[in-house]
């Protein structure tokens, strides 16, 4: 489904991505892990095409489409989903508003119908309580006095409407309590299906434990130092990221 | 089809054509000479058959206008106009006798209100909306007026009002905004040509919405419509104003007057959609939109409601204002202003508190874009006899892009102790975060933005009767069509 192939990946002239060679399969869920500033997260820019993050070497390649020639738009029609680390927010933008712009803009893209409002709210509604969230956070504003866990749920339930092959979920643990991160996890797993991948981005284990990945990758110094099983996970629970910081200096 | 869809297929339906109402209807008309003496001003007068004292008032204001210096505070640049250079008086020449009924309307005119998205057959109408049709400076048509008159709510051209009730024109006209308010307002008393009348009598609400929709088609010709609504005691009226000219490159003025006359109870809801060619992307024509509307709350417990989505015009000078004067009167003001490419405006309010326990309420919003320029311009002055008065106002603006400009400009004079104001404003960017966000989600640049400025402006389009917010959503998209990249 994706593959990347000496990936090498600037921001404002810093060098972050050092030669990323990755492989994931369709039905698969990697995880890669990583101390801070390794690059986890510009990865996951890269892939979905944020603007600033200049790829200069190497290849991705998504469904056989070279992803550097793909505006973000494109690419989210292609069925790639980035779980922002940092969900935005927008405004006196309802949630189900944004939502059925989202779903429709890409219908169109691939050339299908849209739904009408009456299809969508039927979805919505069906998703909303596959999710176990309460159908008032689809009237508020997008993200806009959320707190941390709701805009965690809302990026979840974003990816159960818009059905990616690829899913990225960028930190998704970070600043969710036990609780929540049940939810969201739950959340992930129903969606795992033999057609859709996903990658896993984490600074922790304990994701892991919820969402149990197929590889495992540490990711460190701008290169994948290492991978694995699920195993490795907790290795690096143990151990900590120092044997790799270290070796690679 | 989502409004936001909608939007952009628009967009795309207009990229060769940015302006879908840039069309010029081909019909015969009858002119006054280009030029602009006292001849002139009875010329007009005479056409409308008006009676003696009006074109008195018109002369007098003629010569007042003659002295008077044109404003010079507003933030927008332009050259001097020639006022010689101009046609004063233009209308189709079927329109000389005046059709009795929609059947004798010239099928071009009706054809050209179809184009614009106004259909005036009855049955094809939106029901539930009166139209009165101005046609550069004569009104070609009225629907529903049947229906109105059972309500016993008088709707129409000025022009006709003249003849129907002499009095209450007479009684009303120039009391909100006096000739002399300044020279754009006192040209209009001049030359003004049709514009739309309504009277509401006392204890009616009124059974429909009323919309004038207000058409430049001449080269060279100014607009001066003229309106006058009162809302007699206890009674409630909404009101829509939409307005399109086709694009040519010379600009072109519009000095309308309205004015608004609230007695005690009585409310109006007065809203405006102008989308007045705003001239192509290196600033070469478009038109000037100088208008001055005022509403007086004369009586106890009125209120009058200001909203307007101003998205055309080369340069809009536009303050709606309300004078409260009635105690208990309320004032509201709700905008949304969106410049681009070189367009300029200076647009806000003015809130004047004279009875006890009075409320104002300013909600502006400004969306600059390309290298266009705006100001919100606004004043709230508290009498010292407008005891526990209250106003609230809030002022947001957003620019897309490094090269426009918002401006804000809040004037606040209280002389009483125990009033209350509230001033906030904002100014904020469309964040690359926000843009990046959408389009991962699988939503196109434009369209993102159209989205984030329909949020943004949210509060103002939830004022705007059904029918219109749909028009404006949609506006909002097209104004903004090609302001990134």
């Amino acid at each position: 489904m994706l593959e990347l192939k000496g990936l090498r990946v600037s921001v404002d002239g810093n060098e972050i991505l050092k030669g990323i060679d990755l492989v994931i399969n369709t039905g698969e869920v990697h995880a890669i892990m990583g101390p801070n500033g390794s690059g986890k997260s510009t990865l996951a820019y890269v892939l979905a095409g944020r603007s600033g993050y200049e790829v200069t070497g190497g290849r991705m390649i998504f469904q056989g489409d070279d992803l550097s020639e793909l505006t973000p738009e494109q690419r989210a029609a292609n069925g790639i989903f980035l779980a922002f680390q940092y969900p935005v927010e927008i405004p006196g933008v309802a949630n189900a508003t944004f939502l059925k712009e989202a779903m429709n803009a890409i219908r169109r893209q691939r050339g299908e119908d849209e739904l009408d409002t009456m299809e969508f709210m039927k979805l919505l509604r069906l998703k909303t309580g596959n999710l176990g969230m309460s159908s008032e956070m689809l009237k508020r504003a997008v993200n806009v006095g959320f707190s941390g866990g709701e805009k965690k749920r809302n990026e979840i339930l974003q990816m159960a409407i818009l059905k990616p092959r690829l899913s990225i979920l960028d930190e998704t643990d970070s600043g969710l309590d036990i609780d929540a991160l049940k939810i969201v996890s739950d959340g992930v797993n129903k969606l795992r299906s033999p057609d859709t991948s996903a990658v896993i981005i984490t600074h922790y284990q304990r994701l892991l434990n919820h969402i149990v990945p197929d590889h495992v990758h540490v990711l460190a110094k701008g290169v994948i130092q290492k991978t694995g099983g699920k195993e490795l996970a907790q290795e690096l629970e143990k151990k900590g990221y120092a044997q790799y910081t270290e070796e690679a200096a | 089809m989502g409004s936001q869809t909608q939007t952009i297929n628009e967009v795309k339906d207009i990229i060769d054509d940015k302006y879908k109402y840039g069309f010029v209807t081909d019909v015969e008309t009858e002119k006054a000479p280009k030029g602009l003496n006292t001849d002139i001003v009875r010329f007009i007068s005479a056409k409308k058959n008006e009676p003696e004292w009006l074109l008195d008032w018109r002369l007098k204001a003629f010569k007042r206008w003659l002295e008077m210096p044109e404003p010079k505070w507003a933030r927008v640049n332009f050259p001097p106009i020639d006022y010689q250079d101009a046609f004063y008086y233009s209308a189709p020449k079927t329109m000389k006798d005046r059709p009795k009924s929609l059947d004798e309307v010239d099928p071009e005119l009706l054809e050209t209100y179809e184009k614009l998205g106004i259909p005036l057959k009855e049955q094809e109408v939106l029901a539930g909306v009166a139209v009165d049709a101005v046609f550069d400076s004569v009104s070609v048509a009225t629907t529903f007026k049947k229906k109105l008159e059972e309500a016993g709510v008088i709707f129409g051209p000025i022009s006709e009002a003249l003849e129907r009730c002499p009095d209450l024109v007479k009684k009303y006209l120039g009391t909100v905004v006096p000739m002399g308010d300044n020279k754009h307002a006192c040209l209009n008393s001049a030359v003004f040509t049709d514009g739309s009348f309504v009277y509401i009598p006392p204890n009616v609400r009124c059974p429909m919405e009323l919309s004038t929709y207000f058409r430049i088609n001449e080269r060279n010709t100014g607009q001066f419509e003229r309106t006058l609504i009162i809302a007699d005691q206890g009674s409630y009226v909404s009101y829509l104003e939409g307005c399109t000219a086709p694009m040519r490159d010379e600009n072109q003025l519009h000095a309308a007057v309205v004015e608004l006359v609230a007695l005690d109870d009585a409310e109006i809801k007065y809203s405006t959609v102008q989308n007045w060619y705003p001239g192509d992307e290196k600033g070469r024509g478009g038109i000037y939109n100088f208008v001055t509307k005022r509403g007086a709350c004369r009586g106890r417990n009125s209120k009058i409601s200001w909203t307007q989505v101003e998205t055309g015009s080369a340069i809009t000078w536009k303050y709606p204002s309300c004078i409260l004067q009635g105690d208990n009167s309320q004032g509201e003001f709700y905008s949304i202003a969106i410049t681009n490419n070189l367009q300029q405006a200076d647009t806000g309010t003015k809130m004047i508190h004279l009875g006890k326990n009075t409320t104002s309420r300013i909600i502006s919003k400004g969306i600059s874009a390309g290298q266009s320029n705006q100001t919100y311009r606004g004043l709230v002055r508290i009498s010292a006899k407008a005891e526990k008065t209250r106003n609230f106002t809030q002022c947001d603006s957003l620019l897309i892009g490094e090269r426009c400009g918002a401006h804000t400009i809040p004037y606040i004079e209280s002389k009483s102790m125990s009033s209350l104001t509230e001033h906030e404003a904002t100014t904020s960017r469309i964040s690359e975060d926000q843009l990046f966000y959408l389009r991962q989600r699988g939503i196109p640049e434009e369209e993102a933005i159209a989205l984030i400025v329909n949020g943004f402006c949210r509060e103002v389009l939830q004022q705007l009767p059904m029918e219109f917010a749909v028009e404006a959503q949609k506006l909002v998209g097209i104004s903004l069509e090609g302001s990134v990249g």
